[in-house]
């Protein structure tokens, strides 16, 4: 190329360039994300409430009386019960759905489009339609259990049934993503092991399952049990539009406790601490997910 | 949904159920929807915030992308490191300092308050850095030699080769920002400039959203936009959504 003297200049020329390029994203980066993590482990140390002027720091009494608050820890099993419900049942039906729509080619693009659909509605508005759906007396619910002779309850204000309702709403915003991901898998499949099992005896519809489809879905499996267990520590939505954590918090999750805290109560410090340990969370489900993503890549 | 939002009252509450109804009451319905709450307000927000959105987060990932994957400079590893720390940062948790910094700078209850937040994607610089560092050096090289600038190789080059990059990138976005609920509820309380998903719920606290009737017509207002668009390019809003699962 050009002369040593030549490109060193140029070197120097996209060292400029570089950091001018990534400036804008640097700066924002520091603003509004390592920033604000920051101000909030701050913040979890500081009896501050929005409004006030002076705070002082308490150290680490926020997380003392969040630990020692009934009401954290139902958040938390509660969001721990909502995830052991939604995450079975989002695999189950998500790799059902795509077994099947696998197995009939003709209308698979139908299925495919219908059963993704809840992904992409918007969950506020969804939520206002099961509300409608789950009412006690004209929801569809409870007319449909009527016809077959049971007495519904009222899902959504019995202390017994109100979480159950958010995760099967839960279930059904998000089985048509784990689907996809099932059938993306199912197309990885190679046709030869197929046959080595037909030949070894396997043929059976169930058979092939067993020993073939389901071992090769085992990586695409564990990747969607972390994406659903991450979602649902996430679940905000359906909880505010519905039951705002009621009745008598048999449906309060972390993310709305959360909410509820920082921006009804303003009690910012607080809101602060419960903040560090759901981040915590966060970022525990994260890294696995990074690491599963990894070991998938390695894989193929 | 669609079918209650057809009926009148009367039938809603009735015993039978019917998919359509025996007295079509949909265009009173709808609009009282349209009348009772400034859905097409809503609508018109949602559109004005997500483009905003994804907007400015394109001004600010692309040149950052393109340098994290082209231009070698010190730091650059330091840089991409930072950025997938971000990744793992849910957006929920920098809420309490986000709501301040705007409180600070006067911006609650603004499109700024809406927007600025989420100019910065960490995600959108991983995917695209992503997909530039698969076009070959040598096509950049050919260019310098060409005489084209960075800015030219950005525009003229790297944007239309990396096309279904970014479409996934603004179906994601967008499809996120429309959906979302939890920092609109934050960020404002004017009716006027409310997001779709906020602006179905305060029409639901609305008096006329009490009729079932009416608030079916807003749900199916709200949600209609994102599915119609869904419908027209299906392969597109799956690639484009699967494609989150690498955050």
């Amino acid at each position: 190329m050009a002369a040593p003297t030549a490109r060193i200049a140029k070197r120097s020329g996209e060292h400029g360039l570089g950091w001018l390029a990534v400036s804008p994203a640097l700066l924002l980066l520091i603003g509004l994300l390592f920033g604000p993590v920051a101000a909030v482990l701050l913040f979890s140390l500081t009896d501050w409430q929005l409004g006030s002027f002076t705070f002082h720091f308490i150290g680490p009494a926020n997380f003392r009386t969040l630990f020692t608050d009934p009401t954290f820890w139902k958040a938390l099993s509660n969001t721990l019960i909502y995830a052991a419900i939604v995450v079975p049942g989002t695999v189950l039906l998500g790799l059902v759905v795509a077994l099947l729509i696998e197995s009939s080619p003709g209308l698979r693009g139908f299925y495919r489009a219908a059963h993704f659909l809840p992904v992409m509605s918007t969950m506020s508005a969804m939520a206002i339609v099961w509300g409608t759906m789950l009412h006690p007396t004209i929801g569809l619910v409870n007319r449909a259990l009527g016809v077959m002779g049971i007495s519904g309850v009222n899902w959504l204000r019995d202390e017994r049934t109100a979480l159950l309702a958010l995760a099967l709403i839960g279930i059904w915003q998000g089985f048509g993503f784990a689907m996809v991901l099932f059938v993306s898998g199912l197309k990885a499949v190679p046709q030869q092991l197929y046959d080595a099992a037909a030949v070894d005896g396997a043929d059976g519809v169930l058979d092939r399952l067993r020993v073939v489809t389901l071992p090769m879905l085992g990586p695409v499996t564990m990747f969607v049990v972390i994406l659903t267990a991450k979602r649902s520590f996430e679940v905000f939505d359906s909880v505010r539009v519905l039951t705002q954590g009621g009745p008598n918090y048999a449906s309060e999750v972390l993310l709305h406790r959360l909410y509820t805290e920082s921006f009804d109560f303003l009690r910012m410090g607080y809101g602060a601490a419960l903040t560090v340990v759901y981040l915590a969370i966060v970022v525990l489900l994260t890294l696995t997910q990074a690491r599963l993503l990894e070991r998938r890549v390695h894989y193929s | 949904m669609v079918s209650l939002s057809l009926k009148p009252p009367e039938e809603i509450f009735q015993a039978d159920f019917r998919l359509w109804p025996t007295a079509f009451h949909g265009v009173e319905n709808y609009r009282v929807a349209l009348t009772a709450a400034p859905m097409f307000r809503f609508l018109l927000n949602g559109l004005l915030v997500c483009a905003a959105i994804f907007a400015l987060q394109l001004l600010v990932c692309i040149p950052c992308a393109y340098a994290l994957a082209k231009l070698r400079f010190h730091g650059r590893d330091t840089m991409f490191s930072a950025v997938l720390v971000g990744l793992l940062l849910p957006p929920q948790a920098l809420a309490i300092p986000h709501f301040v910094l705007l409180n600070v700078f006067g911006l609650l209850d603004t499109y700024a308050a809406l927007i600025l937040p989420w100019v910065i994607s960490t995600f959108g610089i991983f995917l695209l850095r992503q997909f530039f560092r698969s076009i070959p050096d040598e096509v950049i090289h050919a260019a310098r030699l060409d005489g084209l600038g960075e800015f030219e190789i950005i525009w003229r080059i790297m944007i239309p080769m990396t096309a279904p990059a970014l479409a996934a990138f603004g179906i994601f976005s967008v499809v996120a920002h429309w959906n979302d609920l939890f920092w609109p509820l934050i960020a404002v309380r004017r009716e006027e400039i409310s997001t779709p998903a906020l602006g179905i719920l305060l029409f639901r606290d609305d008096e006329a959203g009490q009729f079932f009737g009416p608030l079916m017509a807003g749900a199916v207002i709200i949600v209609a936009p994102l599915l119609v668009a869904f419908l027209i390019a299906q392969r597109r809003f799956i690639d484009g959504l699967a494609v989150t699962t690498m955050k």
